[in-house]
């Protein structure tokens, strides 16, 4: 057996309130790609993050060649020979090409300044190695497209002399051909004897591209192997194996008529030709893969950005968001994806977090009433059976599934009709998780409507009345969830694989 | 909501009363050295406390702490603005101007607000309507209403205030107390409310901490922040009356350098000048702070100029010391 | 492609342009090369002042204290050349810019160390260094009089026609200019500002940098400290007071964003110029020297304005191209 490049071995990572890795394991060989597979939250990029030296682990060794190493800066990893593709583009858009291939080793004249004319023909040199050449090194970075940007990200990574290469999501925003031609490169680094980490959701570029997969599951490495001993569905398998032991509440759906009609709905870049109508006392679930333009479509429907044409219909009222605030009047109440910044207010309190969008009934001629905030946030942090020793502690001091509950609390005080739910339970643990689940399951007993955005297929599918699933910003199929419907499926509608025949 | 679990837990207000709390606080901490400067005052100077000398020296600070409660909610909110003494100086010298058209008391008054509101509107629109950063735009505006009163008055002065006007710079309520303070008492009182017990003060805080997640939440953001640039313009309409009227003239430089006064006194009552947080009894006994200050030092015969090292120094150390003394307890715990 | 009417330099200097124009046309004869050396002699100190504020506002910082720092940098190089006539000039303006650079340290210190947002240090810095030079000179002037003759004549002196006030500019201009384009540390001030967190991903220690930046503003301001006493054969608290602000309005008229990580050292001389050019022209075409002060004001908001429309990002795009799918 062949001697790995790279090991990680028993790696731990927490982040407040979440375990984000536990004990992972990982190998790469010289000329191989190992795939990294996993759904999101699953603690990949915080895997990357550990490898290139942002985050520091709190328990493991990683060893280069066999020799421990510790990897206290992202340049420490550079010096042991690990560069990496980031998923967001970690990038200098004011720059030219050929300096963001190079910041941090330019090449210097001898009087140690740069030379910008090595740099020049060293980047047009990169950028031909990997196929790019009609990129043209000194144009600013902000002035190319994407997927031009990924190849800049490519370019960069094997600007340095490195052993070890992460790609994390490289194809994610590349058109077929570019795929090809992408693929094309790695097989020229294989042929090099780099050791590739390959990190991607779609399963036919990991069967062509990855010697070896590494399945990772809530922070835990679930299996790994070779990939011409395993089967599609085997990993699918390891990947939602969760939901053979998690338990989504059982409930007897009674929908009602629509409530909420979207029509013709576009967006000049985000999305097009949504239509669907969401019934009462249904939840509504919306797959996809990361960046199918789910958030930006929800984000349309909650007055925060603004389609280009279509006609949102509520309750039978033609209406026109100018903002939020109308959203919130109109019953539609949004919980986002991204809790820290769009959800609560870390700094503040729970109770002025609760009370916030309800400020106009528990006060009185704009005057502020503290005891109906206090009884408001009570009701509703009791109800969601939050963790908090006061609610006058900070939101910021609790963990990431009591700070969700804190942001449904907020919505909930508001009674809408309507509750769209960004990825409402990623990257919180088990337990809040199953509160959230069984919380919904309440809400639309009580009759309201449910949309949720997530991209766990488990929840998705345990979850949902109706699955929508979105690909590159447009809708691409509806099911009805029922027996019927298989995890694959949805998988293979998502990433827009063609069904196999068996 | 009927079927409400049986086995709720309860989850308390408070832990800590608000009292504790209160002792523990900035405003405290600044009470603590505003009290210990007047003991030094009291000892240093034998003129000190009389209550002539300490009602004159209110009005080193009234002026300034009027537009600094304002000022503490805009920065509250996120954002800064560098242009007030540019307001004071173009709100007073329009005031000049329909002065020779032979306004009346009243109408001056009225001016003065007017044009000073106008000004926050005018940066109001630049940074909410237009994004740009406040801090730029208001350096921007600073040389622009200020260059107008310049292009105004050039090298000369607006003299000859109605008698009437000059009560409010230099009339005096009831004894020793003028109505420059009693007005500054009853902003600190309004400003107090405003930003601790209404809805509009807390949507500041919210927008100070997040404004993301305050949009997303339905706070209408633009709109409170615009109107905090107005007010900010209507405080400084205010002061422009107050010291214009108290100076008896108005000249194109009147006011110069009042706007880092204005923001130290800010900063130095406890608000962050990152946005967010901070308390109206901050400022107001910050105000306090830097009056002693300068007025203590001036008995001393110490000139303003030796004072402002004080001042600045008192800025930097309060804000570093907590920092510091963060940074202690946490390598004494490793 | 970069089209022509993004590009910031281009427009201010075909704006200076114009103005040079119409003031000739106002007045023949004031397009004479004396005048354009005169007036990029009075616009030396703005230029070294801008640049040593632009490395610092690149990094999304600011350094109100640059006026303060000068003021005192040059109390203290005139009271020794008062009192110790025979201490040769050049380690005069050594000495004011080692007197800058740890005032410049001073404020990096309490910006990286402590982490205090810059502009509360600054501010703070500017009353105490100013208040400083009160107690130095205990009140007092420094007047004509005191100064020996070489140490005005260190601005003066002619080469090539131009007098050394503007040489030593040129010579901090293009020093700069390798610094900003050709070195590392140069360009990671582009990087922490375009984008801090990429910058951690390559390795820049943000904080540090920062740090750097303080450094040359305070050392800059420093030695522009010994220039405008000997210009201005003066040296008293009043010197270069509210200077800190036409010093960022230079900035922002030559381009650099207050959000920092863009703006080049070009924009900057000509943002300089420009303030420079409309102090020196509003006489000689007959407006009052009075509007000077409202025009810089209109410059800077226009200026700001048209920076940002300029700058606006693009969002991710998540739709693609319909016709390359099918």
């Amino acid at each position: 057996m062949q001697n790995s490049v790279i090991k990680l071995s028993g790696i731990s990572k927490s982040f407040p309130g979440v375990k984000a890795l536990q004990n992972v394991e990982l190998e790469l060989y010289r000329g191989q790609v190992t795939s990294l597979i996993g759904e999101n939250g699953a603690g990949k990029s915080t895997l990357v993050k550990t490898m290139t030296g942002i985050y520091q682990p709190d328990e493991g060794e990683i060893s280069v060649n066999g020799k421990v190493v510790v990897l206290g800066s992202a340049h420490d990893a550079f010096s042991h020979g690990i560069t990496a593709i980031h998923q967001e583009t970690v990038l200098f858009d004011e720059m030219s090409v050929a300096e963001n291939i190079y910041l941090g080793h330019t090449p210097k004249t001898k009087f140690k300044t740069i030379n910008w004319k090595k740099l020049y023909s060293n980047a047009t040199n990169i950028l031909k190695d990997i196929g790019a050449s009609h990129i043209n090194a000194q144009t600013k970075l902000k002035e190319i497209s994407i997927a031009n940007k990924h190849l800049v990200a490519v370019a960069r990574a094997l600007s340095v002399e490195a052993d070890i290469v992460i790609m994390d999501e490289p194809t994610a925003a590349l058109s077929h051909k570019e795929i090809e031609d992408l693929f094309q490169l790695v097989e020229k680094l294989k042929n090099d004897g780099k050791a590739i980490l390959f990190i991607s959701h779609k399963f036919d570029e990991i069967y062509k591209i990855a010697e070896r997969y590494t399945v990772f599951r809530d922070g835990q490495m679930v299996g790994r192997g070779m990939l011409s001993d395993t089967s599609q569905d085997e990993i699918v398998q390891m990947m939602v194996g969760r939901s053979v032991d998690q338990i989504f509440p059982k409930r007897n759906a009674s929908i009602g008529a629509p409530v909420l009609h979207v029509e013709n709905y576009n967006h000049p870049t985000e999305f097009a030709d949504i239509n669907f109508e969401l019934n009462k006392g249904e939840i509504l679930g919306f797959y996809g893969l990361v960046g199918a333009g789910r958030s930006e479509l929800m984000q349309a429907l909650f007055g925060i950005t603004k389609p280009s044409s279509g006609t949102l219909t509520i309750s039978g009222q033609e209406i026109t968001l100018k903002g939020p605030a109308d959203a919130v009047n109109a019953g539609i109440v949004y919980l986002p994806e991204e809790r820290g910044k769009q959800g609560v207010v870390l700094d503040l309190p729970i109770v002025e977090n609760i009370s916030l969008p309800s400020l106009h009934t528990t006060s009185k001629n704009g005057f502020l009433k503290m005891a109906n905030e206090f009884a408001l946030a009570r009701k509703y942090a009791e109800r969601l059976d939050l963790r908090a020793a006061s609610l006058s502690q900070n939101a910021g001091t609790l963990s990431g599934g009591n700070q969700q509950k804190v942001v449904i609390a907020k919505w909930l005080a508001v009674e809408p009709n309507i509750i769209i739910l960004d990825e409402p339970t990623k990257g919180i643990d088990i337990g809040s998780k199953a509160a959230v689940h069984s919380f919904m399951a309440e809400l639309v007993a009580e009759g309201l409507s449910v949309i949720m955005v997530s991209s766990e297929i488990p929840e998705v599918m345990g979850m949902s009345d109706r699955i929508i699933v979105m690909r590159d910003g447009l809708m691409v199929d509806i099911f009805q969830n029922n027996e019927d419907l298989s995890a694959e499926t949805l998988i293979r509608s998502a990433a827009g694989i063609e069904e196999q025949v068996a | 909501m009927s079927d409400l679990k049986p086995q709720t837990r309860h989850i308390a207000d408070r832990l800590e009363s608000p009292l504790k709390l209160a002792v523990f606080s900035w405003p405290s901490l600044l009470l603590v050295v505003a009290i210990a400067l007047f003991i030094l005052n009291s000892f240093m100077s034998p003129y000190f406390l009389s209550a002539w000398s300490l009602s004159d020296a209110t009005f080193n600070f009234t002026e300034k702490a009027i537009i600094a409660f304002a000022m503490a909610l805009l920065i509250i909110s996120g954002e800064i603005d560098l242009s007030v003494a540019a307001i004071i100086a173009l709100s007073s010298t329009i005031m000049g101007l329909c002065l020779q058209l032979g306004f009346g008391t009243s109408e001056l008054v009225f001016v003065g607000l007017f044009v000073g509101v106008l000004c926050g509107a005018f940066n109001g629109t630049l940074v909410v309507g237009l994004g740009l950063p406040s801090i730029v735009v208001t350096i921007g505006t600073m040389s622009f209403f200020r260059g107008i009163s310049f292009i105004i008055l050039g090298d000369q002065a607006f003299n000859g205030y109605p008698a009437e006007f000059a009560f409010f710079g230099q009339g005096y309520v009831w004894w020793v107390i003028s109505f420059e303070f009693v007005l500054f008492l009853f902003v600190a009182l309004v400003y107090f409310v405003l930003l601790h017990k209404t809805n509009f003060g807390r949507q500041i805080f919210v927008i100070g901490n997040n404004a993301t997640a305050a949009q997303f939440s339905g706070v209408r953001v633009k709109r409170i922040k615009f109107i905090l640039f107005c007010l900010v313009g209507l405080m400084s309409g205010i002061a422009a009356i107050l010291l214009t009227s108290r100076l008896g003239s108005t000249r194109p430089s009147i006011a110069q350098g009042w706007e880092l006064e204005v923001i130290t006194m800010v900063v130095l009552g406890g608000i962050s000048i990152l946005g967010g947080s901070g308390t109206i009894q901050g400022v107001f006994i910050a105000a306090f702070i830097m009056g002693l200050i300068s007025f203590g030092l001036g008995l001393l015969n110490v000139p303003g100029i030796v004072m402002s090292i004080f001042i600045g120094a008192l800025l930097i150390i309060v804000i570093a010391l907590p920092i510091i003394a963060g940074k202690i307890k946490s390598r004494l715990k490793a | 492609m970069r089209s022509i009417h993004r590009n910031h330099e281009f427009w201010l200097t075909l704006i200076i342009a114009l103005m040079v124009v119409g003031t000739t046309l106002r007045s023949p004869g004031f397009i004479s090369g004396q005048k354009m050396i005169e007036i990029f002699n009075d616009s030396s100190m703005l230029i070294i002042l801008a640049l040593g504020q632009m490395s610092v506002i690149l990094t999304r910082s600011i350094d109100l204290s640059m006026a303060s720092n000068l003021a005192l940098s040059g109390m203290i190089v005139a009271l020794i050349n008062a009192a110790y006539p025979q201490i040769p000039v050049p380690v005069l303006m050594l000495i004011a810019t080692s007197c800058g650079l740890l005032m410049g340290i001073f404020n990096g210190s309490l910006v990286w160390w402590l982490g205090i947002p810059s502009i509360v240090v600054t501010l703070g810095t500017l009353t105490i260094y100013r208040g400083i030079i009160f107690v130095l000179a205990g009140g007092k002037w420094v007047n004509a009089d005191a100064f020996t003759e070489s140490f005005i004549q260190y601005t003066r002196v002619e080469f090539l026609g131009i007098p050394a006030l503007s040489w030593y500019a040129i010579i901090i201009v293009l020093a700069f200019f390798i610094f900003m384009t050709r070195t590392s540390a140069g360009r990671s001030i582009y990087a922490i500002g375009i984008n801090p967190s990429a910058a951690l991903y390559t390795g820049i220690n943000i904080g540090k940098t920062q740090f750097m930046t303080f450094c040359i503003s305070g050392a800059l301001s420093g030695f522009c400290g010994y220039l405008w006493v000997s210009r201005y054969v003066i040296g008293s608290v009043e010197v270069a007071k509210g200077y800190e602000l036409i010093v960022v309005a230079a900035c922002v008229i030559g381009g650099i964003s207050i959000a920092g990580g863009v703006g080049t050292v070009v924009g900057t001389v000509l943002g300089a110029l420009f303030l420079g050019f409309i102090s020196n022209a509003l006489p000689v075409i007959g407006v009052s020297p009075f509007w000077q002060m409202a025009i810089s004001g209109g410059a800077i908001i226009l200026a700001v304005i048209i920076n940002a429309s300029s700058q606006k990002q693009g969002k991710r795009i998540i739709l693609k191209d319909r016709e390359a799918q099918s």
